[in-house]
């Protein structure tokens, strides 16, 4: 287009580095590693043991290459699997503990941490590289009964919980990053609403990668008991380095009778620059299980950074009744690509599942939607409504749909939609014939685009999620 | 207000408009007329800034400063605004979020304050009488499923709404029955004012029976061939182009 360079590109905000001292494992990954750091943790035994078993069982893994995903091979014995702030005693004890350095660099990201600065109703815990460096709002939670904490604590605090829940929706050999995960993860975010409690605030995880070279391998696990409700978001970034990094996580939660949760991802780690050097390789498996009946899981994300991306965060709709519900937009610009969509497993009668997902390409961005809504022999009456619509910004940039139906019983019902659309020049022209910068145009196209998944985020979120779109594609009609 | 002068503009290589000479002062309303492919179209997009025209020559003046040196934006901002032939559907975004913001970016622009919905709602209300809407209208996306006549009503709110000093109107009265093109022709009449200036651009005398213009220029293979007064253009309608060829 005629206004091509005219624009600035917008520098990815978040992209600092925070000079702290870290107390890092050696390079690679072996077994001596993986018991490094189940000590550093201080964990009990069972926990060593589940480590080395799904280390064992990676090893004898592959990595998966059915994604639409092109990246050099990773060397995985060249990742520091271990890095963590040095604190004067393992794990800060309360905010004072906490590196001044740290929490300045939340305060950069929005995020603050010192509770009089808190943000309404929101607790936080935060991860930085491997470990939680602050988790808010504690006290207040404890009334209710709802335990928040860093994983870390937990498995010391409650072994009895973690050992129930831990790897029961993501066994530890599932697929290759899930298994790599559950041998090496050091940290991530534990929550248990018990029974016929709402949890009286969001909850939030904010993941921040600060060291070089390291993989960020967090685990989150919810479980929500009979009756019990709560909403859980999560925000990620990462600095600015010319070298990909390696992120795989995983986050498993549990729906009892009646029980809902709702999770909600705005991921914004690096995505590399505009020749497509360096970025995070974003490998992430994430599921619920609706294990009671009516119970009700439901994930919303908007994933614009990261260079790669592989994640298919989805539903096993075991309990009768339950809901699965999968809300994406998911926004690729300059070389990044994204292989990602959800997988609905209906075992249950009478369960539903909803699918929304809007991909959006600029550039060189690659989108794939990946999907399967499998319907077992027991799911009677079970339904799913599948939307699926592409929007691409220029023409050098793609998208794909794969969808996978495998209904096994006569009574269930499957409808599919989808689209692909393009901004045009012709509707950039009619938005800045009427006064709209270029920018604020395609700001608003795309929004509209993403009305119905944006609907599904807490407000503050919605907003947020909305900005964040507006910034990530600027200069893209350049 | 507006000086063309000997404009020449290619689109994809081809030369359309081979030397324009139009001068149009606050106040006036111009017609513009002639046979399809006579580059009427292009010279409504080559004055709002239309990526694909290409100028070769010439030079365009409005209110005193250089227009083709301007962005799209900066053009609409500066009041220059085109009705076009065919509107653009934009899913998913709602009318009145669309028109809001586009008046608050050029109200921005200009160092006016934004208006907030519900002071701008009472504007639009006002406004839509003008062009005979309805209240669901608001809530509709952008042209998304309007019917012709719609989208033509659509954009002259969109010009009541902006209040431009320039208005463009390219091919408004093409695909309306009559009735549409009253109520579009009785939009653009509630626009005329001595601040503004309108060029109207039609293939047929039909509009000018409802707005009657100042003056009156037949454009042909690229250059304006005749101008008069507006009985120029009952000539045209009782003789056809062809005529102003003939010596």
């Amino acid at each position: 287009m005629t206004d091509a360079g005219s624009f600035l590109d917008k520098e990815y905000p978040y992209g600092f580095v925070t000079p702290v001292d870290a107390d890092a494992a050696p390079r690679g990954l072996n077994e001596d590693i993986i018991r490094f750091i189940s000590k550093k943790k201080d964990e009990p035994e069972f926990m060593l043991r589940w480590r080395l078993k799904a280390f064992a069982g990676w090893k004898k893994m592959k990595e998966p290459a059915w994604a639409s995903l092109k990246y050099p091979p990773i060397d995985y014995q060249d990742i520091i699997y271990y890095s963590a702030p040095r604190s004067k005693k393992d794990g800060p004890k309360s905010l004072e503990d906490v590196d001044r350095e740290i929490l300045e660099t939340y305060k950069k990201l929005g995020i603050p941490l010192e509770e009089q600065k808190r943000l309404a109703g929101v607790a936080v815990d935060a991860v930085f590289d491997s470990v939680s460096v602050a988790t808010t709002f504690k006290e207040k939670l404890k009334e209710y009964g709802v335990i928040f904490c860093p994983f870390s604590e937990a498995v010391r605090a409650h072994p009895e919980l973690i050992e129930k829940y831990l790897g029961s929706v993501v066994p530890v050999t599932d697929n290759y990053f899930a298994a790599l995960n559950s041998a090496v993860f050091s940290d991530g975010s534990f929550c248990y609403i018990p029974k016929g409690v709402r949890c009286p605030m969001e909850l939030s995880t904010y993941f921040r990668i600060n060291a070089a070279e390291i993989g960020q391998f967090e685990r989150t696990l919810i479980v929500a008991d009979d009756d019990a409700c709560v909403s859980y978001l999560e925000g990620c970034t990462a600095p600015i380095r010319d070298k990909n990094q390696l992120h795989a996580a995983v986050v498993e939660l549990v729906a009892h009778d009646r029980a809902s949760i709702k999770y909600s991802t705005v991921q914004n780690w690096y995505a590399g620059d505009r020749e497509g050097r360096g970025g995070i390789y974003n490998f992430v498996t994430k599921r619920g299980l609706c294990r009671g009946q009516r119970s009700r899981i439901s994930w919303t994300q908007v994933e614009t950074g990261s260079a790669i991306t592989w994640k298919y965060p989805g539903c096993i709709l075991k309990g009768d009744d339950s809901v699965g519900e999968f809300y994406s937009v998911a926004v690729v610009n300059n070389h990044q690509q994204a292989d990602t969509g959800t997988r609905m497993i209906h075992l249950g009668k009478g369960t539903k599942s909803t699918i929304i997902s809007k991909g959006i390409s600029a550039r060189f961005g690659k989108a794939t939607y990946r999907g399967l809504v499998k319907m077992l022999p027991n799911a009677v009456n079970a339904r799913n409504y599948t939307q699926c619509d592409s929007l691409l910004i220029g023409d050098r940039c793609g998208a794909n749909t794969f969808p996978y139906i495998e209904v096994e019983n006569r009574s269930s019902r499957v409808e599919h939609e989808a689209t692909t659309s393009r901004i045009d020049e012709d509707q950039l022209f009619y938005c800045r014939q009427r006064g709209m910068s270029a920018d604020n145009a395609v700001s608003m196209i795309v929004n509209g685009f993403c009305k119905e998944v944006f609907k599904n985020l807490p407000m503050e979120f919605a907003v947020e999620a909305s900005r964040l779109l507006g910034v990530t594609l600027e200069g893209s009609v350049g | 207000m507006l000086e063309i002068n000997d404009l020449h503009v290619s689109i994809d290589g081809k030369e359309i408009l081979k030397g324009i000479d139009l001068t149009v002062n606050a106040g006036e309303v111009h017609a513009i007329m002639g046979p399809n492919g006579s580059g009427k179209s292009t010279l409504t997009r080559v004055l709002a800034g239309h990526p694909s025209c290409r100028v070769t020559g010439g030079s365009v003046t409005y209110e005193g400063k250089d227009l083709l040196a301007m962005s799209i934006e900066d053009r609409a901002r500066a009041g220059v605004f085109l009705a076009f032939q065919y509107p653009i559907d934009i899913p998913g975004v709602n009318n009145t979020y669309f028109l809001r913001s586009a008046l608050n970016e050029v109200r921005r622009s200009r160092g006016l304050e934004e208006l907030d919905a519900v002071d701008f709602l009472t504007v639009l209300r006002e406004k839509m009488k003008i062009v005979e809407m309805n209240e669901s209208f608001l809530a509709r996306p952008v042209n998304e499923g309007f019917s012709g006549g719609e989208k033509k009503r659509n954009e002259i709110l969109q010009m009541a709404v902006l209040e431009p000093k320039l208005a463009v109107l390219d091919e408004t009265d093409s695909g309306l029955d009559i009735d549409a093109l009253r109520v579009v022709a009785g939009g653009v009449n509630r626009m005329r004012s001595p601040e503004r200036a309108i060029l109207l651009v039609t293939h047929y005398q039909r509009l000018l029976d409802y707005i009657t213009p100042d003056r009156v220029h037949v454009l042909m293979e690229g250059k304006v061939v005749l101008s008069g007064e507006k009985e120029l253009a009952l000539h045209l309608e009782e003789k056809g182009y062809a005529w102003v060829k003939e010596p």
